[in-house]
């Protein structure tokens, strides 16, 4: 009788363990989700702000009608964009026309003086800062789970529910490592 | 960070446990020595017969039972004020005041940065202080109910990126659950320096000042009584400093945590640092902060300049100490690499970091140049003039924009209907219904604020003005009403061309403010005016001489 009892017991113990251990795995891999989603949260309202931009500039800048017009059209291409690939593709091209209309800007001072400019300017700065932000975030929440699946003993719960590692976000070229550049200056 | 967030959540339990202890000491003692005093034959005209028990030298049970019970009432009351409303306190006592994003966009668009870079789960609620000193300070019960709260000096001489510093602090300490155990002790500690206190002047007051008259009684003035009164005088003493003890040996710890965390969290520790040293070169010091309210703030508002503060009741670690930290961390920034350079800063093997974090992996640094760049945008004129606004936005202040360019900020009890703009001298009307609103809001504000200095500026405010509007009214007398924009096209070319005769050509000068953003004007008929930081016009005229002066700002 004794012996079932404590057989009973240590069943019951692991069983409550297990299931600690798979709803913090659960828990981890969430946050992760919604670290990820952060990022297409900041990327769309990136996406939001351009036109304001544009419609701002255009005013202004008589003769840079492509330089606005590639602008709006990587834009479109980042909304539209399907795949990781895709997108991350898009993005950059959507840096690449940005810097070129940040370096046009400097001929432009009454532009640059502009209130509802500045606004803008700063509400592009801070959605930059918020995707680096958002990348820097989720990038630690994959590692916390990252370690958790591979740690003994929560990866053998791991591999009994099939939890798969989480990858990083990385930036191929090392000039974008940091944070996309936005100068007006 | 989970052993952080546990061991704050625990220390804040202890805390509320060990105030009740302190707090029935203190209530029976309190109690058992001030019974007889409500005894019957304690009224006017009672002569002392031996044997009597006399307040404060005898412990009276009864009494003291009772004491414990208002002891009881007190501590569940002050938990849970200190639990539910601490941080709303501690703001009212700070003078803060809640913004919206359109006030500052760029201080709110940090703090969302920030909060997303800590994986907070809600943006913490922005508050500004009115206040030119440099700080900031954050608050709540758990990182649902958090808000930050910066002195509009700090917004008005910080950066971007020093700004993002702070806030990151700040968030730090909401992040580890700091806030929760800062404002119960902030709360709870205030309360046992306000007993004791009464405690202690009653016994000085009261039953010393009565024993004298009663020098007869030695008879009840018993070894157990002295006793007593002994532990009564220690425990009410010692309760206080204990107390405080506890809370400054800690937090030393917690404000090189948030440092450490700031600079993982922007990935650019020069930011603090650069934010922490001009911060201790400000010399405003704070208004409105206090012995209690002191260690929540990012430096210890109350420090006097220059002072090492390295005893054991500094609430914060010396800030040359802090920066020089921050600086050292060359490379890449983690938890373990500020341990790291702590240690060599300190030239000692100790740890204030928990383990779980010195685990975390290192991050690369961010580059600073691009931002320095950046940066060229907005001078320190133009911020100190954004948090100016900002501040008179908050407190209710009516804006009108004169076509000339010129400005003005009407407070909102400003009784005229008209302004006569200093640049161009154009009669401009104030819109009615605005002011009636900001005057609205405005008295609500000061009738529940009641800060005597909010008044003052708001009468300072309204003397300026009214003193615009005076100048205004003979104009205003000779042109009948409300002049026709011809009339005073007119007037203006006269006006013009009589100052013109008056004194000759005008007059160019070069102005180089000093750093407060001060500077001096010198007309050549011998009249000296300052102007302040917030003079922008390129134009300006003589008050005595009335000879239009052409203003360069180097």
């Amino acid at each position: 009788m004794l012996p079932l009892i404590i057989i009973l017991v240590i069943a019951a113990i692991l069983f409550f363990w297990v299931i600690g251990i798979y709803n913090s795995l659960v828990r981890l891999r969430n946050a992760v989700q919604n670290a990820w989603s952060q990022i297409d949260v900041q990327l769309k309202r990136r996406h939001d702000l351009i036109p304001n931009l544009v419609e701002t500039a255009k005013g202004y800048m008589k003769h840079e009608r492509e330089t606005l017009e590639n602008i709006t059209k990587a834009r479109n291409l980042a909304q539209n964009a399907e795949s990781v690939g895709e997108h991350s593709q898009a993005e950059g091209e959507l840096n690449q026309a940005l810097s070129n209309f940040y370096v046009v800007v400097e001929n432009y001072p009454d532009l640059k003086a502009n209130t509802n400019f500045l606004q803008i300017q700063e509400e592009l700065t801070s959605t930059e800062n918020r995707i680096g932000f958002a990348r820097q975030a989720y990038n630690d929440e994959a590692m916390h789970f990252n370690n958790k699946i591979e740690m003994f003993p929560s990866n053998i719960v791991a591999g009994i529910f099939r939890f798969t590692r989480q990858e990083y976000f990385e930036i191929e070229a090392p000039a974008e490592r940091e944070v996309p550049k936005v100068s007006f200056s | 960070m989970w052993e952080l967030i546990r061991a704050n959540r625990r220390r804040s339990m202890v805390l509320v446990v060990v105030m009740l202890f302190i707090l029935l000491l203190l209530g029976f003692i309190l109690g058992g020595s001030l019974a007889p005093l409500f005894d019957g034959r304690y009224h006017d005209g009672y002569e002392y017969q031996a044997g009597d028990p006399i307040p404060g030298w005898h412990i009276d049970v009864a009494g003291g039972l009772i004491g414990m019970g208002f002891a009881f009432v007190l501590w569940a009351g002050q938990t849970f004020a200190a639990y539910f409303f601490g941080g709303k306190i501690l703001l009212a006592v700070s003078h803060a005041t809640p913004i919206r994003k359109e006030d500052h966009p760029q201080l709110w668009n940090v703090v969302e940065e920030m909060t997303i870079a800590s994986r907070l789960p809600k943006m913490p609620a922005v508050y500004i202080m009115d206040d030119m000193g440099m700080n900031a300070f954050a608050t709540g019960r758990d990182p649902e109910h958090a808000a930050v709260a910066v002195t509009a000096g700090l917004l008005g001489r910080l950066n971007r990126d020093e700004l993002q510093g702070v806030i990151a602090h700040e968030i730090a300490h909401i992040k580890n659950r700091d806030v929760l155990f800062m404002t119960m002790v902030g709360i709870m500690v205030g309360t046992i320096v306000m007993i004791s206190d009464v405690f202690l002047r009653t016994l000085w007051y009261g039953s010393l000042g009565r024993s004298r008259r009663y020098s007869s009684s030695k008879k009840d003035s018993g070894a157990g009584i002295i006793v007593i009164l002994l532990v009564a005088i220690v425990v009410a003493i010692l309760a206080p400093i204990l107390a405080r003890m506890i809370y400054f040996a800690i937090s030393r710890r917690r404000e090189y945590l948030a440092d450490a965390s700031a600079a993982v969290f922007t990935r650019y520790p020069e930011g603090l640092a650069s934010a922490l040293e001009a911060i201790s070169k400000d010399t405003n010091r704070l208004r409105y902060a206090n012995k209690v309210t002191a260690p929540m703030f990012i430096i210890n508002p109350l420090h006097k300049e220059g002072k090492m503060a390295l005893n054991l009741t500094s609430t914060h670690p010396p800030i040359t100490e802090r920066i020089k930290v921050l600086r050292s961390m060359a490379g890449g920034v983690s938890f373990a690499k500020y341990q790291e350079a702590w240690q060599k800063a300190q030239g000692r093997k100790a740890g204030h970091l928990p383990a779980s974090a010195l685990a975390e992996q290192e991050q690369p640094i961010r580059t600073a140049k691009k931002r320095d760049e950046q940066e060229n945008e907005q001078t320190p004129r133009q911020r100190m003039r954004e948090a100016g606004d900002l501040l008179r936005k908050v407190n209710e202040y009516v804006f009108l924009a004169c076509v000339c360019g010129m400005r003005f900020k009407l407070p909102p009890d400003f009784k005229h209907d008209h302004v006569d703009c200093p640049r161009c001298r154009r009669n401009i009307e104030v819109p009615a219904a605005q002011m009636a609103t900001a005057a609205a809001v405005g008295s609500m504000m000061s009738s529940d604020g009641d800060s005597q200095e909010d008044k003052n500026e708001f009468t300072r405010g309204a003397v300026m003005a009214g003193m615009l509007a005076n100048r205004a009214t003979p104009q205003r007398r000779q042109a009948q009403g409300i002049p026709t924009a011809k009339a005073r096209q007119h007037q203006e070319t006269q006006q013009a061309q009589t100052s013109q005769q008056a004194s000759g050509q005008p007059f160019t000068v070069n102005l180089k403010p000093n750093e407060r953003g001060w500077s001096t004007l010198k007309c050549p008929c011998g009249a000296v005016r300052n102007i302040g930081p917030s003079f922008q016009a390129k134009q300006t005229r003589c008050t005595r001489c009335g000879r239009h002066i052409n203003i360069n700002f180097v």
